[in-house]
C-alpha cells in the first residue's frame, strides 16, 4: 500500500502521508517545541513557574543532539541489523569539526593572544597551522567537513568491511576497534587536536557570543530543527522499497543476497547517510556543551547509545529519540543526586532491556494498544504491525 | 729468633704508627684543601682525601657532594651543617665535635661543579668497593666505571683479588678495563683493554668506547700506536653494536611474548565461550578484575592468618580467583544469557550492563582506589642473562603460566568428556543436541569455565598492573582484537592471535611510540578482517552461516 502510495505522489507528498501515526505526534510536538521554548524563555517573567531558564535550553539542546545520534543507530540497527559500537567517532568528528570551526573564531582572543594559532599549539610551540587547519575559519567549510569527514570515513570503512560480509558480532567488534584507534589517536598532542584537553574556550559562532542566551535558543532551534530533518529522512529511506530491502537484509541476509540484491551497497548507503547525522549531531552538540575531548571516542559513550535506541524501541525511529531524552534526562538527575547510584542503574537498564523489553518503550508498548484494540473489537487477533525483530 | 720477631713486630707498629700520623696529616691539611678558591685545586683535595683512606673521608665527600659542607665564617673551620630553624646546627667536619647552632650567613657553603660530582661519586663508589654488602660493591664498580678517576685503579685491583661474588667479579673487571683505557700506561694496555671490553657488550660500554674512538679521530697526527688503538676501538665497536641489536632483538621478543601472554590469559576464556556460544562476553574484562580482587584478599588472608607463608599466597590465589571467577560466570549465565540464546548482539548489550554493575559493585566495596598486591619473593628480581640483557622474574613467571594454562585447557578439550562435547557444540550445535549432549549444561560449564580462566588471568595481572576496579577494562579490547584475529576455532588461533599481537606491538613501539604502535596494529586488525572475516583459524563447514 505504502508503495503504491509512493508511485502516486511526489515524494515530498507521500513521506508526508506515509509517515505511520507516531511519526506525525512526534514532528508535531517538535514543531510545538521549537516554537514553544522561545517564547517561554523570552516573555514569560522568570518569576513564572512556565518560565523555561536558559539552562535548561541548554541542557534539552545537548539531549536532541544525543537524539540525533540515537537516530542514526536506529536507522542501520533497527532497519538494517548492523550494531555499530562506534558510532561515538562519527559524532565526534562532525564534534571536532565545528570545533575547529570555533577554535578558529577565537582569533587573538586566547591566552597566548595568537592571531593565527589556536592556544594549545602555541603551547606546544608550533609555528604554523598544520595544513588539515586550513580552511575551517569559513562557516560553509567547517559544514562541508561535519558531514564529508563522517562521511567519507563511514564510507571508506563500510566497503570494505561490507564487501567482505563481516557482519554480526564481528562488525561490532571492529567498529569498536575503529573507535578505540582514534581514541587513542586524538589523545596524542602531535595530532593537532588539543590532545587530552581537546577543543575548548569557545568564544562566538558567526558573530554571535556562545554565552548568550539567543545563541543558546538559536542552537535549540537548530537542533530540533535538524534532529526533525534527520527524521523525515530517516523516514524516508525506511519507507522507501530502499528501506524495504534494508528490512530484508536485517531478517535474512542471505536470502535477500541470492534474490539479486546487492547486499553491500544498500548497506553501505544507510551507513554513510547514518554516519553523516551522527556528524551533524556532533556539530550541534559541541557549541552548545562548549568542549570536544577525545573522550567522546570512548567505546563505552557509543555502546550507551546502543541502549538509548533499544530503551526506547529499535526500529521505530522516534522511539530512539524518545530513549535518548529518556536515559540523559535520568543520567543527569541520579548522577546530579545518588552519583554512586547510576551506574548500578545504566547496567541493569541494559539487563532489563534486553531481558524483558526487547522490543523497547514503543515496541511493546504497540503491542499492548493492539491487543487492547483487539479486545475492544473482539475481532481475530491480527498480525503484530511491527516488523519482527529477529538477528542474523 | 724470638728477639728477632719481636723487633719485627716493633718495626711493623713503628711503620703503621708513621703511616697513620702521616695519614691523618695529610688528610687534615688535604680537608684545608678545600678551602681552596679554585676548582681546580679543590678537586686536587679531594683526591689527596679519598687516596688517604681515612675514615672520616667517606662522611666527609658525601656531605660535600650532598651540599652540606660549609665553612664557618669567623675561623675558617671546615663544618657539617644540618639545617635548622633559621639556620644550621653545625659539627665539625674533622672531629665530628657539635658546635651548635648558626645563623645562615655565619657560614658560607664550599662549592662544587659537576666535574666533581662525578668525581666524588666515583671516589665514594672506590670507598665502598669493600664493603660486606656485594649490592653496594656492585654499586660502587658501577659508580666508579661511569667517573673513572685515575686513582682508583690500585683500590680497583685490590678488590678484584680479593672479590668471590661472580656479578661484582665482572663489574670491577669492566671498571679496571675501562679505568686501563682512559689512563693507560701504554698502548699494549690499551689495546688489551680494548679487547677486554668488546666481549662486554652494553649500552654503557659501547658510550665508552665511542667517545675514546672521539678523541683518537680528533688527534691531528696520531702516531702509529694511536692508529692502531683506533682501528681496534671501531672495530669493537661494530662487533658491539652487532652484539647490541641482536640482544634488542632478543629482549623485544621477550617483551612481545610476555605481552602475548598476558593477551593470551586475557583473552583465551573468551575465545572459548565466544567458540562454543557465539556469544562476545562484554563482561569478560570483569572476570578477569574479579580474579585479581581474589588475589588481593587471599593476600590480605594470608597477612592476617599466617604471615610467613606469603611467599605461597599467590599460589593459593590461582585455584581460588578460577573458583570465584567461574561460580560468577555460571551464574550469569544461568541468569541472563540463558534467556538471549539465538540474539548475540543484544547478550553483548546485556553483559555490558553487567560489566558497568559489576565495577560499580567492586568500587562500592572496596572503594576507586587502587589496591596492593606484592610479590612474592621468588618473582622479584631480574635474570641478568648477560649484560644489556635482563629479564624480570614476573614477566618470565607470566610466560611460563600462560604456557601452562594453554596446556591444562587443551588437555581438558581434547582428553575430557567435557571437552568433547563442548567440540560437539562448537562445530554444530542441534546436530550435539540431537545426540543427546545437554547443550544448556555444556554452555553453563563453558562460561563457568571461560570466566575461571579469566579469573586465573586476574591473578597474573595482579603481578603486573595496578588492581582497581578498572583493570578488566584496559585488557577487554585487546582480547577482542585476539580472538577477532586468531578465529575461533581453536586454541591455536587464540596462541598465534596473542603472541603476533604481542611481538607485532614490542617490535613498532620503538619506531613509532606505544600508542602509536597500538593504533597501528589496531588498524591492521581491521583490515585484516576484510581478508578474512573469520579470523585466521576459522571454522569451515556449517558453523560458519549463522
Amino acid at each position: 500500500m505504502d508503495l503504491m502510495k509512493n508511485t502516486q505522489q511526489g515524494p515530498f507528498l507521500s513521506l508526508m502521508t506515509g509517515l505511520p501515526g507516531g511519526g506525525k505526534t512526534f514532528l508535531g510536538i517538535l514543531l510545538a517545541a521549537a516554537l514553544l521554548v522561545p517564547v517561554l524563555n523570552i516573555f514569560v517573567p522568570e518569576s513564572s513557574s512556565l518560565h523555561v531558564p536558559t539552562y535548561l535550553v541548554s541542557l534539552f539542546g545537548k539531549y536532541l543532539c544525543f537524539a540525533l545520534l540515537a537516530l542514526s543507530v536506529d536507522l542501520i540497527w533497527g532497519y538494517c541489523g548492523i550494531l555499530s559500537l562506534g558510532h561515538g567517532a562519527f559524532f565526534a568528528l562532525g564534534g571536532y569539526a565545528m570545533g575547529m570551526y570555533l577554535m578558529r573564531q577565537i582569533g587573538d582572543r586566547g591566552v597566548y593572544g595568537n592571531p593565527e594559532l589556536p592556544d594549545f599549539m602555541v603551547f606546544l610551540n608550533w609555528t604554523e597551522l598544520p595544513w588539515y587547519w586550513y580552511g575551517f575559519d569559513m562557516f560553509p567549510f567547517a559544514l562541508l567537513m561535519v558531514v564529508l569527514v563522517p562521511g567519507i570515513l563511514a564510507f571508506v570503512f563500510g566497503w570494505f568491511a561490507f564487501r567482505a560480509r563481516v557482519t554480526g558480532v564481528y562488525l561490532s567488534i571492529i567498529t569498536q576497534a575503529m573507535t578505540y584507534a582514534l581514541l587513542l589517536a586524538f589523545f596524542r598532542n602531535d595530532m593537532g587536536f588539543g590532545g587530552n584537553n581537546g577543543l575548548t574556550d569557545f568564544k562566538d559562532i558567526l558573530g554571535f557570543d556562545l554565552q548568550a542566551d539567543g545563541t543558546r535558543l538559536g542552537l535549540f532551534v537548530a537542533s530540533i530543527l535538524a534532529l526533525a530533518l534527520g527524521y523525515l529522512i530517516s523516514s524516508f529511506i525506511t519507507q522507501s522499497k530502499l528501506g524495504r530491502v534494508l528490512i530484508a537484509i536485517r531478517d535474512a541476509e542471505s536470502r535477500t543476497r541470492f534474490s539479486g540484491y546487492r547486499v553491500e551497497y544498500y548497506k553501505l548507503f544507510v551507513f554513510v547517510v547514518s554516519a553523516v547525522l551522527a556528524g551533524i549531531a556532533g556539530a550541534l552538540y559541541v557549541p552548545q556543551v562548549g568542549i570536544i575531548n577525545p573522550s567522546e571516542f570512548s567505546p563505552a559513550n557509543s555502546i550507551e547509545v546502543v541502549i538509548w535506541v533499544a530503551v526506547g524501541g529499535r526500529g521505530t525511529l522516534w522511539g530512539a529519540v524518545l530513549g535518548a531524552v529518556l536515559v540523559n534526562w535520568g543520567k543527569s538527575y541520579f548522577t546530579g543526586a545518588f552519583p554512586d547510584a547510576w551506574l548500578y542503574l545504566l547496567g541493569g537498564l541494559f539487563v532489563f532491556t534486553t531481558l524483558f523489553l526487547p522490543k523497547g518503550i514503543v515496541g511493546t508498548s504497540g503491542i499492548w494498544i493492539e491487543k487492547f484494540k483487539n479486545l475492544r473489537q473482539s475481532d481475530p487477533p491480527l498480525a503484530p504491525r511491527s516488523p519482527v525483530v529477529k538477528e542474523d | 729468633m724470638r728477639i728477632e720477631f719481636k723487633t719485627l713486630l716493633a718495626g711493623l707498629l713503628l711503620v703503621f704508627a708513621i703511616q697513620f700520623s702521616a695519614q691523618a696529616q695529610s688528610f687534615d691539611s688535604a680537608a684545608e684543601g678545600l678551602l681552596a678558591k679554585s676548582y681546580k685545586d679543590k678537586i686536587q683535595a679531594v683526591e689527596i682525601i679519598a687516596a688517604t683512606g681515612d675514615a672520616r673521608s667517606a662522611p666527609l665527600l658525601e656531605a660535600l657532594l650532598a651540599g652540606d659542607l660549609f665553612t664557618r665564617k669567623s675561623d675558617k673551620l671546615l663544618v657539617i651543617g644540618n639545617k635548622a630553624s633559621g639556620g644550621y646546627d653545625i659539627v665539625n667536619a674533622l672531629t665530628g665535635e657539635a658546635l651548635g647552632s648558626v645563623k645562615k650567613r655565619e657560614v658560607r657553603k664550599i662549592r662544587i661543579n659537576n666535574k666533581m660530582r662525578g668525581l666524588i661519586k666515583g671516589l665514594l663508589g672506590g670507598l665502598t668497593l669493600l664493603n660486606d654488602d656485594p649490592n653496594l660493591r656492585l654499586k660502587a664498580a658501577d659508580a666508579v666505571f661511569k667517573s673513572r678517576p685515575a686513582e682508583m685503579r690500585t683500590p680497583i685491583e685490590q678488590a678484584l683479588a680479593t672479590e668471590t661474588d661472580p656479578t661484582v667479579t665482572k663489574a670491577l673487571e669492566r671498571t679496571l678495563a675501562a679505568l686501563k683505557l682512559t689512563h693507560a700506561q701504554s698502548s699494549e694496555e690499551q689495546l688489551a683493554a680494548v679487547e677486554m671490553l668488546e666481549g662486554m657488550a652494553d649500552p654503557q660500554v659501547k658510550s665508552l668506547l665511542s667517545a675514546e674512538g672521539r678523541k683518537l679521530q680528533a688527534i691531528k697526527d696520531p702516531t702509529d700506536a694511536e692508529l692502531q688503538l683506533a682501528l681496534a676501538v671501531d672495530a669493537a665497536l661494530a662487533k658491539i653494536d652487532e652484539k647490541l641489536a641482536f640482544l634488542n632483538i632478543i629482549e623485544n621478543i621477550f617483551q612481545g611474548v610476555s605481552l602475548g601472554s598476558v593477551l593470551l590469559l586475557a583473552a583465551i576464556g573468551l575465545a572459548i565461550t565466544f567458540g562454543v556460544m557465539g556469544v562476545i562476553n562484554m563482561a569478560h574484562g570483569e572476570m578477569v578484575m574479579i580474579g585479581a580482587y581474589t588475589t588481593y584478599m587471599v593476600q590480605q588472608l594470608f597477612l592476617n592468618f599466617a604471615p610467613d607463608m606469603m611467599n605461597f599466597s599467590l599460589l593459593v590465589a590461582i585455584p581460588a580467583a578460577f573458583l570465584v571467577s567461574g561460580a560468577c560466570g555460571i551464574g550469569i549465565e544461568r541468569s541472563i544469557i540463558r534467556f538471549l540464546y539465538g540474539r548475540p548482539l543484544e547478550t553483548l548489550l546485556a553483559t555490558w550492563g553487567l560489566s558497568l554493575i559489576l565495577q560499580q559493585f567492586v568500587r562500592t566495596i572496596f572503594g576507586p582506589t587502587n589496591k596492593e598486591v606484592s610479590s612474592p619473593d621468588w618473582l622479584s628480581g631480574t635474570w641478568e642473562v648477560t649484560g644489556g640483557l635482563a629479564l624480570t622474574y614476573n614477566r618470565i613467571g607470566i610466560i611460563l603460566f600462560a604456557a601452562a594454562v594453554l596446556i591444562l585447557l587443551m588437555l581438558v578439550l581434547r582428553k575430557t568428556a567435557f571437552g568433547l562435547q563442548m567440540r560437539a557444540v562448537t562445530q554444530n550445535r542441534q546436530m550435539a543436541a540431537s545426540m543427546g549432549i545437554r547443550t544448556g549444561w555444556v554452555d553453563a560449564m563453558t562460561f563457568g569455565l571461560g570466566s575461571g580462566v579469566a579469573g586465573m588471568a586476574g591473578v597474573a595481572l595482579s603481578q603486573i598492573d595496578n588492581v582497581s576496579p578498572n583493570l578488566g577494562q584496559a585488557y577487554i579490547i585487546d582480547s577482542f582484537m585476539v580472538v577477532v584475529f586468531g578465529g575461533v576455532g581453536n586454541l591455536w588461533g587464540t596462541l598465534v592471535g596473542a603472541l603476533s599481537l604481542g611481538i607485532t606491538n614490542k617490535f613498532l613501539e620503538p619506531y613509532t611510540g606505544a600508542v602509536l604502535a597500538k593504533i597501528l596494529v589496531l588498524v591492521v586488525i581491521i583490515l585484516f578482517i576484510q581478508k578474512r572475516p573469520r579470523g585466521l583459524f576459522a571454522l569451515k563447514g556449517r558453523a560458519v552461516e549463522n
